[in-house]
This record gives C-alpha cells, sequence and structure tokens, in this order.
C-alpha cells in the first residue's frame, strides 16, 4: 500500500507514541479522580502533555490549553461558546465544515456571516478581510490551511489586523498543527483549534484547544470535574471549564510523546521532506496534459497537498482505481470543503487528494506519478 | 491511635493546578504528596498537597515563582 491520505490522518504512528498509549492502558486511573497511584499517574501525564503542548504552540502556561477529541469539538466550543445574537463574523471560503456549519448554527440565532471568497488560485484578499470588519465584527474564524488545496492563510498578518481591530482571532490549525510552526501569541491568535492525529502524529481521538488568557467561552459541555462538587455549575476556572468528563487519557499519553518525537525530529526537517515529495509529484503531474492541479503552487509555504482531476473523470473513479490497481490511498469527493469546491468550479466532479507526510518515498511519488500518467493516456 | 501530626495542606482549584504542584515541588526539592482533601477542610479541588509545616515558607516561594494559584493554604491535624 502506498498511503497518500495524510491529510486526512497519519497512518505510521512513531513507535514512542505506540509504546506511550500501551502503558497509560496498563497503569492509568482516572485522571483528576482520587489521588490513587493510577489516578495520579494519569493525572500527571495529562498535566505534562498540557505543558507540552502550550510550549508547543508557545501559549502563556499549561492552564490555557483544553484537551477534547478533535478539531470538530474546539471548534464547535470556540464557535457556539463565544458569539451571541447580533454578533458579526467573517470567515472564508476556505474553510472545512467542522467551521462552517457550526457558524451556519449560529446563523440561525442571529449571528451575522460574512464568508470571504478566494481568487483562481485559491487565495484570500486581506484588504477584502480588513474591510469586512464592522462595529459588531467580534472575530475572524479562519483556517491555517486549505485542507483542499493546501493553501495557508497568513495567520500572523490576520492576527495583526484582528489585534488592531479589537476582535478575536479564532484559528483552525487542523491541516498545520505538527508540520507548520504556530505561535499564538506572535500570531495573535486568541482561541487555536488543533486535532492530535494529523500532522501532530498522535492516536485518534485526541486533540485541543488553546485559550488566550481572559478570554472566558461558555463551555459547551458540563458534567463531571473532579472539582468543586456541590457546585451546582460547572467549575470556570481553565482549563475545567471546557473539559467535562473523563479526559481521553490514553489518546493523550500518546499525543504527548507525539509532541516531543517533533520536537526531536524537528518541524522543519520533517516538513522539508513532505515539500519534497508534494514538488515532485506536483511536477510529475502538472505536464500531464488532461491534469487539472489546484491551489497555488508558486511557493513551498503551504501544506504537502496534491488536488488534481483528470479531465472530466469523476474523482472517485478516478481514486477507487488508484486504489484497486496500483494500492495508492487517496481522497476521492468533496473532502468535506463545499465552498472551496465551489469556487474552485469542482462541485460536482470532486477532486483526488494526495496528502504526503515525511514517511513517503519518492519511489512512492514517482509509481503515483506514473498511475496518473497511465490513467490519463487511457481516457 | 496512629499519632496526629500538625501538617500543612495547600489546595486547588483545578486538578491541573494540584499537578503543577507536584511538578513544581518536585523539581525545587520540597518533601510531600498529593492526598485526598481532608473533610475539615472544604476545597474546590478533590487533592491537595500535604507537606511539613516547617516548609511554609518554601512553599510559598514555590507557588509564587511558578504562578501557581493555590485556593488556599491550612494547618491540620493528620
Amino acid at each position: 500500500m502506498i498511503y497518500m491520505d495524510n491529510a486526512a490522518t497519519t497512518i505510521r504512528k512513531p513507535e514512542p507514541v505506540k509504546e506511550a498509549v500501551l502503558e497509560a492502558m496498563e497503569s492509568f486511573g482516572n485522571a483528576g479522580r482520587g489521588v490513587s497511584e493510577p489516578a495520579l499517574n494519569a493525572a500527571r501525564v495529562i498535566y505534562e502533555t498540557r505543558e507540552k503542548l502550550a510550549r508547543f504552540f508557545h501559549g502563556e502556561d499549561a492552564s490555557r490549553i483544553v484537551f477534547t477529541a478533535n478539531s470538530t469539538e474546539s471548534l464547535n466550543i470556540a464557535i457556539k461558546g463565544l458569539f451571541s445574537p447580533g454578533d458579526h463574523v467573517i470567515t472564508t471560503v476556505l474553510e472545512h465544515n467542522s467551521v462552517l456549519r457550526p457558524l451556519y448554527e449560529c446563523m440561525e440565532r442571529g449571528v451575522k456571516l460574512t464568508i470571504l471568497d478566494c481568487d483562481e488560485k485559491g487565495n484570500i484578499s486581506y484588504e477584502e478581510m480588513e474591510d469586512a470588519i464592522k462595529e459588531n465584527t467580534r472575530a475572524v474564524v479562519c483556517t491555517h490551511a486549505s485542507n483542499l488545496t493546501g493553501n495557508m492563510i497568513d495567520l500572523e498578518r490576520v492576527g495583526e489586523i484582528t489585534r488592531r481591530k479589537g476582535i478575536l482571532l479564532v484559528a483552525d490549525a487542523s491541516q498545520t498543527a505538527g508540520i507548520y510552526p504556530v505561535d499564538v501569541q506572535k500570531m495573535g491568535i486568541d482561541v487555536l483549534c488543533f486535532t492530535g492525529h494529523k500532522g501532530m502524529m498522535g492516536p485518534q481521538g485526541t486533540g485541543g484547544m488553546y485559550v488566550r488568557p481572559g478570554l472566558v467561552i461558555r463551555p459547551l459541555l458540563s458534567g463531571g470535574s473532579g472539582v468543586d462538587t456541590y457546585n451546582p455549575r460547572h467549575p470556570e476556572l481553565m482549563p475545567t471549564a471546557l473539559e467535562a468528563g473523563t479526559l481521553n487519557g490514553h489518546g493523550i499519553a500518546g499525543l504527548g510523546a507525539a509532541v516531543s518525537w517533533l520536537e526531536k525530529k524537528s518541524l522543519s526537517a520533517l516538513r522539508e521532506i513532505e515539500i519534497a515529495r508534494m514538488r515532485q509529484f506536483y511536477e510529475g503531474v502538472s505536464r500531464i496534459p488532461e491534469v487539472t492541479v489546484y491551489g497555488d503552487f508558486s511557493t513551498d509555504r503551504r501544506c504537502p497537498v496534491v488536488s488534481l482531476n483528470i479531465g472530466d473523470c469523476d474523482s472517485s473513479e478516478v481514486s477507487d482505481r488508484l486504489s484497486a490497481a496500483y494500492g495508492i490511498v487517496t481522497r476521492p469527493g468533496a473532502h468535506c470543503a463545499p465552498l472551496m469546491h465551489r469556487a474552485l468550479g469542482t462541485a460536482g466532479q470532486g477532486a483526488v487528494r494526495f496528502s504526503f507526510s515525511h514517511y513517503n518515498t519518492e519511489e512512492e511519488v514517482e509509481t503515483a506519478v506514473q498511475a496518473i500518467n497511465e490513467f490519463a493516456n487511457e481516457q | 491511635m496512629r499519632k496526629k501530626e500538625k501538617k500543612l495542606v495547600v489546595t486547588f482549584h483545578t486538578t491541573a493546578d494540584a499537578m503543577a504542584m507536584e511538578k513544581a515541588c518536585r523539581e525545587y526539592n520540597v518533601p510531600g504528596r498529593l492526598i485526598p482533601v481532608p473533610r475539615s477542610i472544604s476545597a474546590g479541588c478533590g487533592m491537595a498537597w500535604c507537606m511539613a509545616v516547617e516548609d511554609r515558607d518554601k512553599i510559598l516561594r514555590v507557588l509564587k515563582e511558578r504562578n501557581i494559584e493555590q485556593e488556599d493554604v491550612h494547618e491540620c491535624m493528620l
């Protein structure tokens, strides 16, 4: 199998991640529920992982890191917990449904929404973003990179605008966390939402959010917290305020090991390989006349993703053929990014997405290019 | 019956603060351990840091330097 669906999830987890999960499954009680040694084993590892993530994203301290199941949960907490009827929010067509659908729900409750369009390469205009800010604008909610094109949004530039205008920046780092450095303080990010199982190399079911000190988010869930039991309301102190119920301690142990692994390997060294694979693939397929590639490849500052179509072939058929004939795993269809597909004119056809990780080899990329070539020649 | 001693008990609002305390105390070499909060104390978090009363100054320094938010510092017979 040649696995090229790393934007969906990375499949080869580092050994220390697997070991940490196994060790956790053999020794963890329930963190924060009592002071038994098993409970403390879990609480200690969870706390260490909070510290590691705070350092990794340059948050102020460990209490600003909240654990969730994935980016979707983090984005739902942020979007539904920050905005109220009458607020205006700005987002972009690059967004995933995990941003769009919670925002649409907010619209039903009276939140106003502006969705910024993109150019033919899939890039937004920062001037348009600034022009869209009104008196009642509360926030910009945007992705760090499109999961379809791999194009990035310059969060530092957005953060400069949102800080200057006194509004919030809620950023979705699903595609970039673990690949590009994210510095929440330097970038002016008020809420960062991330998942653990993609570039972060951790287990599925792990993820989280960073919340800037002083920013209060209405919790999506309330319930067991292990603290303040006789208070009828869920505790308001972070990180407990946004964490109800037993945490995914086993997964979080794996995520903690993943962060250490990434730091040891260095993001830039891993990214260099990923971008080289992406570039090799792009150069190979863009020479094929029947192939249309989407996104902006004028820069290497992008996610290692190449989405394409062959003539007017159904993307599902192409992906299925790649899998059946060559064992190449890709993702066809709409990628939960309806507005991006509409903007690119691919709402019907979808696209075949190849997304690379550092474990992909040059030979694998060469095989994938040849496969596309053969498919195109058959048409 | 076990003889009780006077101990210093630091309580917290969140589990994360209690964990931060344990970690910091190990680094600063302040002996102590996490215990379930004694019923004579009302506290937010179910775990508390229990230590020798003589180390009060040391612990106040750790809390301050590490910016750990404690709920309260009690003296208890434990």
